[in-house]
């Protein structure tokens, strides 16, 4: 049993060596064979984690026993490395090897004739490789390790094309924005570590929850976990760098935005929920993070032109969602208001039932982005149209897509997003009604991209033709949106230990009618201005000419951080400084001793004349001064 | 007034003075070299002082290793003013200033 | 009586010196076979020395004394423990790997490989030496070869740089010397097992302990560096040839660290005790000060013996946190910083060779032409960043833990976490590096760069290879280490 866990994640990264040392430099004339032994390693992850997923259904407490392995002693500290199996990773398991899997195969069709294929295939193994550890990490060191490379991974994959500047910046940036967010993080581990002895997931959580952790230390260890959460999961304030990272091949958004990276943050937030709860003020912080983001990533994701970046800020906002689900249950538990087992199971089960139908519908959003484009050459939506005829089966399956986003009942999205504006509404008023407002702007942007992209008349060059993509990419996206309309009706938010939701049922509370009502609202406003133009679409733009400018520049964060943060602040202000002083203070001081004692040499040498009768001068005034001071003081 | 040591010392102490100041002050090579040898006698003028009143033979042993060392001393020094003269065509000090920095 | 092992690897590359030196006729290649035998040889028994080294055993091993200078006591008496071990296999490591780099020398090569040659023998000999007389002698030694080497090979302002490195060595070590004297006189031995045993902080008094004791750190703070005595360093491993600067920054930089650990620490624990926190603030300096004039550097060479600053910082972090896991951890960190930082200029001297720029706003879009180099620069690159996976990672992270735990210093706690945030800066300079250098669309001027050669491959894939090992696997190392740092704080208690 252990074995199996061990392999299902260490067969991709074993893709990944096998890709890299053998594939690549010796049989690189067959680049397709990296393509099955990354599929062969994937889909073998695929079945050995839903044996798991029954083993674990089996077990009693939904947690398998498994065993530590030591990995480092020094003295008195020992550190074990080891594997967790309960429900929250077993779930997690299944949408990181479905959507992977999906992903791979779609990626056959996209980067098919790419010379990096090898390379592509290699990274994407250990991308998911490093994904599942990181999901069966059964301590924080380990999860901090696959976290790392989870992260590599995407700087690698981001950077895919990396002739590309924007490309090569944008890897960049992510890497660096999401390791301030791992250095509270890693702080917070040694801070852990310190208090408690330990690494270990599952005894942190027991002692936060016996209050063994106290008070303000607890807090800002959870708040340093929580920042690595929201690098991760591009939470506000480091949201910047998702909408960047479209500048990857778009089946690497798919994976990142749908199952693998920054679904990472949101999984560390549910993995340690009992630790995090502890803290009122850390769960809070996490709640309105995650509220605050998921509106203010929807405010962009309306006015984009760029078809990634909407659906960009569609992830942000839709982890927002999740964190908020998260943070509101445990605001519950923390105030007492829930019964504490009861609440970090419900906690748990509220925010990664969201990140489970999340994945199936974002995976194929991106893969009718992915499709689009393949057909269009471009991914600005002023300079496509007209795709419904063209793309029947694109367009079908992104409309299932973006229903289900929206939170279309009976589609998967509507059963998550329920549960939360259920648990928010109950625990934090004004966070639900910020995520009510949120509801209305995802079915407006949604659609309007819909409209826009699919709608209407073919707006882009006369020598595209536009053809519907082949099979390879097909196949995936339907196979996605048929998850994308039943995955919410499978009992993942029981087997978590969350409510259960009867299929009609839902439909009784006149919450859920308030949603589909706003949701409907905003397709219907999508429609009268992108649709039938009842609305002009620049009148309403220079109504609200400041706001859209706002809005529309992404209210400046880029430059502020960028351009006014680290180049004029850091580079250009204190590290030039540091510059300055190091060539000029401490060099200065080095170079001005030397020189000083040269300089002195100089004039000092000045006193040996070569004039022999000087120094016979200077030999007798000596002589009298011996003499007159042994005649004084002799 | 019978002549006494100090006599002969203020004797061998002017002349010495008179030395050192021509070995300083001249800027003949030559002049110098002469000086140098006013110096040298004024001490053998004391050295046979206080060997007369002193009854003691040393330093009259003395001033004969002086004036050897002198002589010596002289044929040296007049061999390389000639030679300062032949390659610099000077003999003045100020101006053999080879070793000056 | 036992094989001298150690003397044998300390004077084997000293013998292929002479042997060079005497060569009959000055063919290059056999010159370079002649400097490759040798160097192979040394770490060869290095690698024995480190598979025969007793993992159980605390004290100095495979101990050789002889009386030396009898009537001042003092002896030739080698021994390594764990501290010293892995930094021996470094040096033969590197000694080898330097002779590698250094193929494609042309310019007055008998010489070139004497004066490298003889530069690792007195590096092995610091390493290996017990005896304060003898170390200092070895630590003179690598001086005159590194003078000669960075003025003759090097480039731009050469001689500069060489004066300096010199000059400001040679004041390090002139204190050094007063330190160790001054020991002398009052411990009346050059022992530095028995000086560590004979408790002399408080028997000397504190006045003039922690003299000597800042007389001798001083001269390790500017080998190391330490902020602020670090500016001959930028100077000398930019100018100097690429497999001196390989040496220089892999090996010579942990002298200081070495010394330090080996002679501040062990001999007078109290005042290290005393003296941390100012110590560990200078360290803190130079992690972030050094990591923000590294993001300011256009010369690759420059910006990578920056780096080395910042890193070397966490070396002396983990030192005077004072407790096992940290001086482990900085241990590893010497070690791993020697194999990463080595592998960077030898690479970026590799990128010279092949493009003849070094100014990165000049450099671009290279990964096209340089498919194994971006590779490998890639995973040195990632090392320095300390990412999981690597050496760089697995030495970070012990410092950074045992410094949070440690409970000798007051408040090291913030210092360590001031401490982590060292990591965020070097991922920033590193990626914007590579992304300078590498990615981006590919330029003209280098149009038919070629890549890493076949001899070139070899030796960063072995360095790349221990790289990994190290950081997966970093027991292979730490028990080694473990058994070194054990009797330096037994005095702690």
């Amino acid at each position: 049993m252990p074995e199996v866990a061990l392999a299902i994640f260490l067969l991709p990264i074993f893709s990944f060596v096998v890709i890299s040392l053998i594939i690549r430099p010796f049989l690189n004339k067959r680049p397709q064979l990296s393509w099955y032994v990354t599929i062969a390693s994937i889909g073998a992850s695929l079945i050995l984690s839903l044996w798991m997923l029954v083993e674990v259904i089996k077990a009693p407490g939904h947690v398998l026993p498994m065993p530590d392995y030591q990995w480092l002693v020094i003295g008195d500290t020992s550190i074990h490395l080891g594997v967790m199996a309960d429900s929250l990773a077993a779930v997690m398991l299944i949408v990181v090897t479905v959507v992977s899997l999906v992903v791979q195969i779609y990626s056959r069709g996209y980067m098919h004739g790419d010379p990096g294929y090898c390379r592509y295939f290699a990274f994407m193994s250990l991308f998911t490789g490093s994904m599942l550890g990181l999901v069966l990490a059964d301590n924080l060191l380990f999860l901090f390790v696959f976290w790392e490379l989870v992260g590599l991974c995407s700087y690698l994959l981001i950077g895919f094309w990396f002739h590309r500047p924007e490309a090569a910046r944008a890897a960049t940036k992510a890497f660096i924005v999401t390791r301030i967010g791992d250095f509270g993080f890693l702080a917070a581990i040694l801070f852990l570590y310190a208090k408690t002895g330990t690494f270990d997931i599952g005894e942190l959580q027991h002692l936060a929850l016996v209050g063994a952790i106290g008070g303000t230390a607890l807090t800002w260890a959870a708040i340093g976990i929580f920042s690595g959460a929201v690098g991760k999961s591009a939470q506000f304030p480091l949201h910047t760098w998702l909408p960047d990272a479209m500048e990857g091949p778009t089946p690497v958004s798919a994976l990142i935005h749908a199952a693998t990276m920054v679904a990472a943050g949101v999984f560390l937030v549910a993995r340690l929920f009992p630790m995090i709860a502890s803290s009122y003020e850390a769960i809070m912080t996490v709640a309105i993070i995650g509220g605050f983001t998921a509106i203010f990533a929807a405010t962009m994701g309306m006015v984009m032109n760029d078809f990634k970046r909407i659906l960009a800020y569609s992830t942000i906002s839709q982890l927002g969602y999740m964190m908020l689900g998260l943070g509101v249950v445990g605001v519950g538990v923390a105030r007492g208001a829930v019964a504490l087992e009861v609440g970090l199971a419900l906690g748990v089960a509220v925010g990664i039932f969201h990140l489970f139908n999340h994945a199936f519908f974002k995976a194929l959003l991106f893969f009718g982005a992915g499709s689009a484009s393949h057909a269009t050459g471009t991914f600005d939506i002023r300079e496509m149209g007209g795709l419904r005829k063209a793309m029947p089966w694109t367009f079908a399956t992104f409309l299932i897509g973006s229903l289900s986003i929206v939170g279309i009942w009976p589609l998967a999205g509507f059963w998550g997003k329920e549960q939360i504006l259920s648990q928010a509404w109950h625990y934090a008023p004004i966070l639900f009604y910020l995520a009510m407002i949120t509801v209305f702007m995802t079915a407006f942007y949604m659609f309007r991209l819909l409209f826009l992209a699919f709608g209407g008349e073919y707006r882009g060059g006369a020598h595209v033709s536009l053809r519907e993509s082949p099979a390879v990419m097909i196949v995936p996206m339907v196979l996605l949106a048929i998850l994308s309309v039943v995955s919410g009706w499978l009992p993942i938010s029981e087997f978590l230990g969350g409510e259960s939701h009867s299929f009609f049922g839902a439909l009784a509370s006149p919450m859920a009618w308030a949603s589909l009502l706003l949701a409907a609202l905003g397709i219907l406003l999508a429609y009268a201005i992108y649709s039938k133009k009842w609305i002009s679409a620049e009148s309403m733009r220079r109504r609200f000419a400041p706001l859209y400018t706002i809005v529309s520049r992404k209210y400046w964060f880029d430059e502020l951080y960028e351009n006014v943060f680290v180049v004029r602040i850091l580079v250009d202000g204190i590290f030039a400084l540091f510059h300055w002083f190091d060539d000029h203070i401490v060099d200065g001081m080095v170079n001005g001793i030397a020189g000083g004692t040269i300089a002195a040499g100089r004039e000092i040498r000045r006193l040996q004349t070569g004039q022999l009768q000087a120094y016979g001068l200077a030999i007798f005034i000596g002589i009298l001064a011996i003499i007159a001071f042994f005649m004084i003081f002799g | 007034m019978a002549v006494g040591l100090e006599h002969f010392l203020i004797l061998s102490a002017v002349l010495f003075s008179i030395g050192l100041y021509g070995a300083l002050a001249k800027r003949n090579a030559v002049v110098i070299l002469m000086c140098i040898e006013i110096m040298l006698n004024a001490v053998n003028i004391a050295m046979v002082a206080f060997s007369r009143y002193g009854h003691l033979l040393t330093g009259q042993v003395f001033a004969i290793f002086i004036m050897v060392v002198a002589a010596a001393e002289v044929v040296v020094g007049l061999a390389l003013v000639i030679a300062i003269y032949r390659s610099r065509e000077t003999v003045d000090v100020e101006r053999i200033d080879l070793m000056k920095w | 009586m036992s094989i001298p092992y150690l003397s044998i690897i300390i004077f084997l590359p000293l013998a292929g010196a002479i042997a060079i030196a005497l060569l009959p006729r000055a063919d290059p290649k056999r010159i370079k076979l002649t400097a490759a035998f040798f160097t192979l040889l040394s770490l060869v028994l290095a690698i024995a020395l480190f598979f025969m080294f007793d993992r159980s055993l605390a004290g100095a091993q495979f101990v050789e004394r002889v009386g030396w200078i009898p009537p001042l006591n003092a002896h030739y008496f080698l021994g390594i423990d764990g501290l010293s071990l892995p930094l021996v296999a470094l040096t033969a490591l590197l000694g080898f790997i330097a002779v590698l780099v250094s193929w494609k020398i042309e310019l007055r090569v008998r010489e070139y490989f004497v004066w490298l040659l003889v530069l690792e023998t007195g590096i092995l000999g610091v390493f290996c030496s017990l005896d304060l007389l003898l170390f200092f002698l070895f630590w003179e030694v690598e001086i005159l070869p590194m003078y000669l080497l960075i003025s003759i090979w090097g480039t731009g302002r050469k001689e500069y740089s060489a004066m300096k490195f010199v000059v400001y060595t040679l004041l390090g070590s002139a204190l050094m010397l007063a330190g160790i004297l001054l020991l002398y006189f009052h411990a009346g031995t050059f022992d530095m097992v028995e000086l560590a045993q004979l408790g002399l902080g408080p028997a000397l008094g504190s006045l003039l302990a922690t003299a000597i004791f800042f007389l001798l750190f001083f001269g390790y703070a500017v080998k190391l560096p330490l902020f602020p005595l670090h500016t001959w360093l930028p100077d000398a491993h930019t100018d100097a040839p690429t497999a001196v600067s390989v040496i220089l920054a892999g090996i010579m930089l942990k002298m200081g660290g070495y010394g330090m650990i080996r002679i501040c620490i062990a001999i007078f624990p109290q005042i290290a005790r005393t003296y941390a926190p100012l110590i560990i603030v200078l360290a803190l300096v130079s992690i972030l000060y050094g990591a923000a004039v590294t993001f300011r550097q256009r010369d690759l060479k420059r910006l990578i013996a920056y780096s080395s600053i910042s890193h070397m910082g966490y070396v002396v972090l983990g030192l005077f946190a004072l407790s096992q896991v940290s001086i482990s951890g900085a241990t590893l960190q010497m070690v791993s910083h020697g194999l990463i930082i080595g592998l960077l200029f030898a690479l970026a001297g590799l990128l010279y060779d092949k493009v003849h720029e070094r100014d990165i706003t000049r450099l671009g879009g290279l990964a096209r032409q340089m498919p194994i180099m971006v590779v490998v620069f890639s995973v040195a690159g990632l090392a320095a960043l300390g990412l999981p996976g690597t050496s760089g990672f697995a030495a970070e992270f012990l410092v950074f833990l045992g410094s949070f735990r440690s409970t000798m210093v007051a408040g090291i706690q913030i210092y360590t976490v001031i401490g982590v945030l060292g990591l965020v800066l070097t991922a920033g300079y590193i990626l914007w590096m590579l992304q300078r250098v590498f990615y981006g669309p590919p330029k003209a001027d280098y149009e038919g760069a070629a890549d890493a050669g076949k001899l070139e491959t070899f030796y960063a894939l072995v360095m790349v290879a221990l790289i990994m090992l190290i950081g997966i696997y970093p027991r292979i190392l730490t028990d080694v280490i473990n058994m070194g740092v054990l009797p330096i704080l037994a005095p702690f208690g």
